[in-house]
């Protein structure tokens, strides 16, 4: 602790989040403030950094699930301090993302480091909780003008929700309008091509790159 | 080749039976890393296929997610039915009307129940950071305990865990003669 500068303070942060110090990742982060340095360097010069290393070691199978979820929560902890600065700031949000673990499943810890990482990236994130029903998630896509729905789900009974999910879209004319990913530990490529997803991705970080590479081609798309 | 949650059964109903069968177990906390149930079942079999015997998986799907139906077909080997030992002990219908009728279900089995420190508090990390315990199990609103051999010892240490959680707990006498019919399928599949 007791950073020189801001430097020191970067790599502190980048440390502390990665190994889930939640109470020295605060005071990094206000230390950081108080330095001078602006939300967007901290955000990402450390902490998206830092939850995207942790991501890497998940994969490698060198974290496991409380590793991740004590790295997230402390980087969630940081995003509170952050959030109204960066609103202040005047930092645009890139889009609108309604995310939600499927009815039927409450898992949601891989959901919550994928917001994590959209809120991160600057995405307004809505979290709809777990066991979301089709119709919640088509009211909060109308409610919020989402640009985005994810879902989420983890158990093989509760994947086929993804397509009851998308036909409620259709069926409420909002398919077009939204751009619908999923995502959890059984889900893959091939499965979100069947039930007819725009876009799928294996974790978080890959996530919020897909999730902005759909956009912008939409985006594109509109004013051609 | 038996998963380690199911390995203690299958080894008493095969001798019960006097199937002449050896029955290897591989760690029942793969099931925290699916992937390498599959990995780990491949070299498994391999290995037995290559000293010239019959192989059966008493696995079921497992959170492999096709992983083992895919080395089954590989391989020609055929493994229990389901998606996990709870269909295999319950069947299928029991396990999906208890989740239908409380999606925030979470089942024990005795061999859950025994191993709950190793297998659940030490493997999610609870023991080292008891705070998590909300993010974990914030959502759960009941246990279910499919009961194979319950004993009193067993069903204290289902209160113990029901206490943990703060959770009403139901039993349910599952006993093992479905793993037992099915453990016979695919013993006749190779003898
Ligand atoms: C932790 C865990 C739990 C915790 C969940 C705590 C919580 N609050 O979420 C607890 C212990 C409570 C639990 C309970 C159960 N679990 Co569980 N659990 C797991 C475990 C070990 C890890 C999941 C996890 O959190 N991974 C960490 C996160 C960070 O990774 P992730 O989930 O993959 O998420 C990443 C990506 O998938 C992606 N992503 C996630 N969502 C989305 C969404 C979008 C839109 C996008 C783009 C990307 C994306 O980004 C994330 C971050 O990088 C898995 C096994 C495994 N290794 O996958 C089993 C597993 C998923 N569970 C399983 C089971 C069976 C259960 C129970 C039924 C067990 C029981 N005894 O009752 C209950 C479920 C009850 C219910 N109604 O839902 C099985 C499922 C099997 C199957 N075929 O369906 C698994 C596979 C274990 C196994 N091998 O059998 N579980």
């Amino acid at each position: 602790m007791n950073p020189r500068s801001a430097e020191e303070l970067l790599g502190q942060l980048y440390d502390n989040t990665l190994t889930g110090n939640g109470p020295v990742v605060l005071d990094l982060t206000n230390a950081g403030l108080a330095m001078g340095l602006d939300p967007e360097t901290l955000l990402y010069q450390a902490l998206i950094p830092a939850l995207e290393e942790v991501g890497a070691r998940f994969e490698r199978g060198d974290f496991f699930v409380p590793e991740m979820l004590i790295a997230g929560k402390a980087m969630a902890g940081a995003l509170e301090i952050l959030r109204p600065l960066l609103a202040e700031t005047g930092a645009t949000t890139i889009g609108t993302i309604v995310m939600g673990t499927v009815k039927g499943d409450v898992h949601d810890i891989g959901k919550n480091l994928v917001n994590i990482m959209f809120e991160g990236a600057g995405f307004h994130v809505i979290d709809l909780g777990v066991q979301v029903a089709p119709e919640k998630f088509v009211d909060a896509v109308r409610e919020h003008q989402a640009d985005i729905v994810g879902f989420s789900a983890f158990l093989t009974t509760t994947m086929p929700m993804f397509k009851a999910n998308i036909n409620a879209l259709a069926k409420s004319g909002l398919r077009d309008q939204v751009i619908v990913m999923v995502g959890g530990a059984p889900v893959t490529q091939e499965y979100a091509d069947v039930v007819g997803a725009d876009g799928y991705a294996a974790d978080a970080s890959a996530a919020v790159v897909k999730a902005k590479e759909l956009l912008q081609r939409r985006r594109v798309g509109a004013h051609a | 080749m038996a998963c380690g949650a199911l390995a203690g059964h299958v080894r008493d109903i095969a001798a019960r039976r006097g199937w002449p069968v050896a029955v290897r177990s591989l760690p029942a906390l793969l099931h925290n890393r699916p992937q390498k149930i599959t990995e780990s079942a491949e070299r498994a079999v391999v290995c037995a296929l290559r000293s010239g015997r019959a192989v059966a998986l008493a696995y079921a799907d497992c959170g492999s997610y096709g992983g083992l139906d895919d080395l089954c077909a590989r391989y020609r080997v055929r493994r229990l039915p389901g998606l996990h030992c709870y269909d295999v002990l319950a069947g299928p219908e029991r396990v999906a009307a208890m989740f239908a009728a409380e999606p925030g279900t979470y089942v024990l089995t005795d061999f859950l129940l025994r191993s709950f420190g190793r297998a659940v508090l030490a493997e999610l990390g609870l023991d080292t950071h008891p705070e998590l315990w909300p993010d974990y199990f914030g959502h759960y609103r009941r246990l279910v305990w499919l009961a194979q051999q319950p004993t009193p010892a067993l069903a204290e240490q289902a209160e113990r865990v029901a206490a943990m959680f703060g959770l009403p707990l139901t039993r349910v006498e599952v006993g093992v003669s479905r793993l037992e019919q099915e453990l016979a399928r695919l013993v006749e599949g190779i003898l």
